[in-house]
């Protein structure tokens, strides 16, 4: 079985069905990208893979290990198993750079604080910030604060890695700094699940790509085949409108 | 009484009487602190409560909603007085000051929490959604994360609503608490002009108050500069 | 602790409590009514008074915000008539309670009129407006909008200070309080009863506020 496996997975927002029926799987190391228009429900899937949405059918599992949304404990093992990098940093803001990145390893995770802190500053050092350790986030950049939050995204040693749409709050020439900065760790080994608008990045950075629509899985498959080679309508509907905007 | 107010007055500061003034200007602070103090303690559990989300909690959070709108719509005269009262009818034997002490407490915890609550909303929910994917425990999120961001946004406010409810605290005087006020009434029964007695009452609150006063805009300009450093 | 309310001996006082609400309510609206003049005079010279009017404004409010209510009250019930000023309990707390108002409204508005920008009066000139226009539908919705919320909340905590009235005599809802606790005994159930009237009174004058502020002004004020 696959690192992660989502069967038949559903989610909705009061009457509105936002999730209907993902199948998808992630294998260890691989990276796969979910792209597809505004309101597909590509943020909605990892808001329930993570736990801040309930899904209301369908199973996931990581690890080996079918998660059970409802039950604290299997939450919390899910949990430690995986991060997040959200769209909007979300860091604590009453935290320093290096306290932000070392918090959950310390204090929830109960590692050892020096090992913990000799990483993290590793971490920062290798996003370009390691002279930033005892700023405030608000005291950075839009680029430097999300190069801090996936530093501590990966301060947890995760076995799986969701970026949610980690430019799009980005000025323009602040995005570059961050997609190399998930380009390097792409090499590293670790299985990724990202969420992007920037199609030139999840070409080169992705082994499978997934367009969904609809709160469904359209079509998976290779770069080559979604980019070059679409199997759906829809899929090369897609393609074709955001290459013809020059993305 | 004579109108010659100005012969009266160093009779008013006789070594006796500046104790009982400076006992009861302290009394005055002491009402208000301690109900700041344990309004502040309080009042963020209550807020916490009226915040929470989990289904377990929903009557906590009835109840302190309930509480909190309640208490800051009766005066502070009839809560004081159904405490004064209640204690008697139900054979409790409380010094004046004791009763002071709870009614005001009980009034500053409703009003501070209404502050705390207003702080917590201004947390952004992002973080928290952060905390909880990072498995942080509620406690652990409100201890590293909501209370220290919550703290420099509601210190002003509490510190200004401290200085406000010194001058609330007057009341007190109506069930016998040997504060300001009730300093002044004992010495216009003396025989002391009330237009001199009250005010020098009036000149002791604002000597007590207005630096705090200003103190309290000061904090108030600082931790918001602070803030945006 | 063995306490059963017995509301029975209360409940016929109702319409005497109600009647007593009602002078309350004369107080506090007169009062506020008053502190509003003070406050409107108070917030200009603040503004445009110059050194002297402008210092004079700052030094009414910060006396009058810096003592407490019931003492300033005190000061005019029972200090005043040594130099011949004799004042009945009525409009002793209502004056008391004006000049105390006027110091808090004083503030309110200073700080809702500093907040009109050169900009829209600008804006308003170059789409023709005239100053009386100008005047209803920029500055004074503008103002409103600003102020309702802590003005609304400056008239609540005045009808709860209108207790205060009950010290100096006055029947209103807190004085009949005292004259039924006096009579009955039924301290506990006389002051919840009475209490509950406050809390209604004041939300009906919030939701009222809130109301007139949201037709007249798009101003938005929560109820609770």
């Amino acid at each position: 079985m696959s690192f992660l496996d989502i069967h038949d997975l559903g989610a909705r927002y009061g009457s509105l069905r936002v999730l209907d029926g993902i199948d998808l799987s992630v294998e260890q190391g691989e990276v796969v990208s979910l792209i597809g228009p505004s309101g597909s429900g590509k943020s909605t899937l990892l808001k329930v893979i993570t736990g801040l949405m309930k899904p209301d059918r369908g199973r996931v599992t990581l690890a080996g290990a079918a998660v059970d949304y409802s039950n604290r404990k299997s939450l919390k093992a899910a949990r430690d198993r995986l991060a997040i990098v959200f769209q909007q940093y979300n860091l604590f803001g009453n935290m320093t750079v290096l306290r932000n990145v070392t918090v959950a390893p310390t204090t929830i995770k109960k590692r050892n604080r020096r090992q913990v802190e000799e990483k993290a500053r590793e971490l920062l050092d290798r996003v370009g910030l390691g002279d930033k350790l005892h700023v405030y986030p608000d005291q950075l950049s839009g680029g430097q604060q999300q190069r801090v939050a996936i530093a501590r995204a990966l301060c947890l040693e995760p076995e799986i890695l969701l970026l949610d749409e980690v430019t799009s709050a980005l000025d323009p020439e602040r995005v570059s700094e961050v997609l190399d900065t998930i380009r390097l760790l792409a090499k590293d080994n670790i299985a990724m699940l990202i969420v992007s608008h920037e199609m030139s990045f999840v070409r080169d950075v992705s082994h499978r790509i997934a367009f969904m629509a609809d709160g469904r899985v359209q079509e998976i498959g290779s770069p080559e085949q979604i980019f070059d080679n679409p199997q759906t309508d829809r899929t090369r509907d897609f393609v074709g409108r955001i290459s013809r905007v020059g993305h | 009484m004579s109108p010659d107010f100005l012969s009266d007055l160093p009779k008013l500061f006789t070594f006796y009487n500046i104790l009982l003034w400076g006992e009861a200007a302290l009394t005055t602070l002491l009402l208000s602190a301690v109900g700041c103090i344990i309004g502040m303690i309080v009042g963020f559990v209550l807020a916490i409560a009226r915040q929470s989300r989990r289904r377990a909690l929903i009557p906590a959070r009835i109840l302190s909603g309930l509480f909190v709108e309640i208490v800051r719509r009766v005066p502070f005269l009839i809560t004081l007085m159904l405490f004064f009262f209640g204690a008697q009818v139900l054979g409790f034997d409380l010094a004046p000051l004791t009763i002071a002490l709870i009614a005001t407490s009980v009034i500053s915890t409703a009003f501070v929490s209404e502050i705390i609550r207003g702080g917590l909303e201004t947390l952004k929910p992002a973080q928290l959604e952060a905390a909880a994917v990072m498995n942080f425990t509620p406690l652990q999120t409100l201890r590293l994360v909501s209370i220290p961001q919550a703290l420099p946004i509601v210190i002003p406010p509490i510190f200004g609503y401290f200085v406000l409810f010194i001058k609330d605290t007057a009341l007190a005087s109506q069930v016998g608490v040997l504060e300001l006020t009730q300093a002044g009434k004992i010495m216009t029964t003396k025989g002391h002009s009330a237009f001199l007695v009250y005010a020098v009452v009036l000149a002791l609150y604002f000597i007590v108050s207005y630096p705090l006063a200003r103190l309290g805009g000061y904090l108030e300009n600082r931790l918001v500069l602070s803030r945006h450093s | 602790m063995h306490y059963t309310l017995h509301f029975g001996q209360v409940t016929p006082e109702i319409p005497y409590l109600l009647w007593g609400a009602l002078i309350s309510l004369e107080l506090s609206v007169m009062a506020f009514a008053g502190g509003m003049v003070i406050g409107m005079v108070g917030a200009i010279m603040r503004l445009r008074g110059g050194r002297w009017l402008s210092r004079l404004a700052r030094w009414y409010v910060t006396f009058f915000t810096n003592t407490p209510q019931l003492v300033q009250i005190y000061f005019i019930f029972f200090a005043l008539p040594e130099v011949g000023i004799l004042l009945d309990p009525f409009p002793a707390v209502l004056l008391g309670m004006t000049l105390n108002a006027g110091g808090y409204l004083t503030e309110i508005l200073r700080a809702g009129l500093a907040s009109v920008h050169q900009q829209e009066l600008d804006a308003a000139e170059t789409l023709g407006m005239s100053h009386l226009q100008t005047l209803r539908y920029v500055i004074l919705p503008h103002i409103f909008k600003v102020v309702m919320p802590a003005m609304t909340n400056q008239y609540i905590l005045m009808t709860l200070g209108t207790s205060m009235a009950a010290i100096f005599g006055v029947e209103e809802l807190t004085g009949r309080a005292f004259n039924i606790n006096s009579t009955t005994f039924r301290s506990i159930e006389i002051f919840l009863l009475t209490g509950g009237i406050y809390v209604l009174v004041t939300l009906a004058a919030t939701s009222l506020l809130a109301l007139v502020g949201r037709y007249a002004f798009r101003a938005r004020v929560r109820i609770l």
